[in-house]
């Protein structure tokens, strides 16, 4: 299907892209001084990014819908958050909500 | 071993040190159901490893494998896997603080996981050792993952059986939510997490969580809390000590 050569040259391009996206940040903040606003809008970003990234996650596979099932299991999740749960209950409930779904037979 | 293990323990406390442990875990068989996916999509058995080594990152490594098994481009490979990645660049400037005596390997480290997790906690030692403690620890699971799954086939063919796909966006949440009982943050995270959701039909897989970016726009309108949210958790509770 593809090359061994090919594969390690994609495999190390998108690598060295990906360090580049990572490292902008820490290796421009040794040189510039970031305004205090401009850091609250990095800060704000990150968490902008990780909620859209869980909730995106939580209904989609891809582009299309992922079923009521993992939906289900992430409103769990955020439930038990809001709530104060401990860490390890939420990921597990989470988890166990889905899968109990899914052995029901939801989607 | 065991001496180095107590000794994080009593630096990190023993609930943060278990929280991490419990997400590597869940991130170690998510790497065994990429590399058995990967080698079963007829990719070398030394591809999933090469990409947990040189990539890192999860997302665009499923997508990666997905493209070239398809028989699409390296090209558009590539540029897929780019995209999905692109939403570190604000997390490397959010973090730039905490990586500073390590930058190349916190930036190397930098994966979803590790960033909620450095950002949940407010002080800055605590937040450094949080952060590599969790990524050398995910580095680990999940290239151990990946060279399992690869050896293994598809002994565990279906990890959704198991709702391993709502535990990633359940520790994400779980993490986040400190810094949401901030008003301001939790309008602005709502309205982003709406308009991700509501493009994602529409645009290709990893593009849509950037357009949720849009809105910040909302920041200068809202009240905002009387600190900027640098370490989300103004709050009490919730944050050290889970």
């Amino acid at each position: 299907m593809i090359s061994a050569p090919v594969l390690v040259g994609s495999a190390v391009l998108l690598g060295l892209g990906t360090f580049a996206f990572r490292a902008a940040g820490p290796l421009l903040h040794a040189r510039v001084r970031v305004s205090p606003s401009v850091q609250s809008v990095m800060s704000m970003s990150a968490t902008v990014l990780l909620v859209a990234l869980a909730v995106t996650a939580a209904i989609f596979d891809g582009s299309s819908p992922a079923g009521w099932a993992r939906a289900a299991g992430v409103a769990v999740a955020i439930v038990l958050a809001w709530r104060r749960a401990p860490f390890v209950l939420i990921v597990l409930l989470a988890a166990g909500t889905t899968a109990l779904l899914r052995l029901l037979g939801v989607g | 071993m065991r001496a180095r293990l107590r000794d994080l323990s009593a630096r990190l406390g023993p609930g943060t040190l278990r929280d991490i442990l419990l997400v590597n875990l869940a991130v170690g068989i998510v790497g065994i159901s990429y590399g058995a996916i990967t080698v079963g999509d007829g990719l070398p058995l030394w591809a999933p490893n090469l990409m947990s080594v040189v990539v890192l990152g999860g997302a665009s490594q499923f997508l990666f494998t997905g493209i070239i098994a398809a028989g699409g481009s390296p090209v558009a490979a590539v540029l897929a896997g780019l995209l999905v990645n692109a939403r570190h660049l604000p997390f490397g400037f959010a973090l730039a603080e905490t990586v500073r005596n390590r930058p190349l390997l916190g930036s190397y480290l930098m994966i979803d996981e590790v960033v909620a997790f450095a950002l949940s906690e407010r002080d800055l030692e605590r937040r450094r050792r949080v952060f590599f403690t969790c990524g050398i620890g995910l580095w680990i699971f999940w290239n151990l993952g990946s060279l399992l799954g690869g050896l293994l086939g598809n002994a565990i063919d279906n990890t959704d059986d198991f709702g391993l796909d709502a535990a990633f966006p359940a520790v994400l949440i779980a993490l986040v939510m400190p810094a949401l009982r901030d008003r301001r943050t939790r309008v602005v995270a709502v309205v982003g997490a709406l308009v991700a959701v509501g493009v994602t039909p529409f645009v290709p897989t990893g593009v849509a969580v950037l357009f949720a970016l849009a809105a910040l726009v909302l920041m200068p309108v809202l009240r905002g809390s009387a600190e900027p949210p640098a370490g989300p958790d103004p709050g009490a509770g919730g944050g050290g000590d889970r």
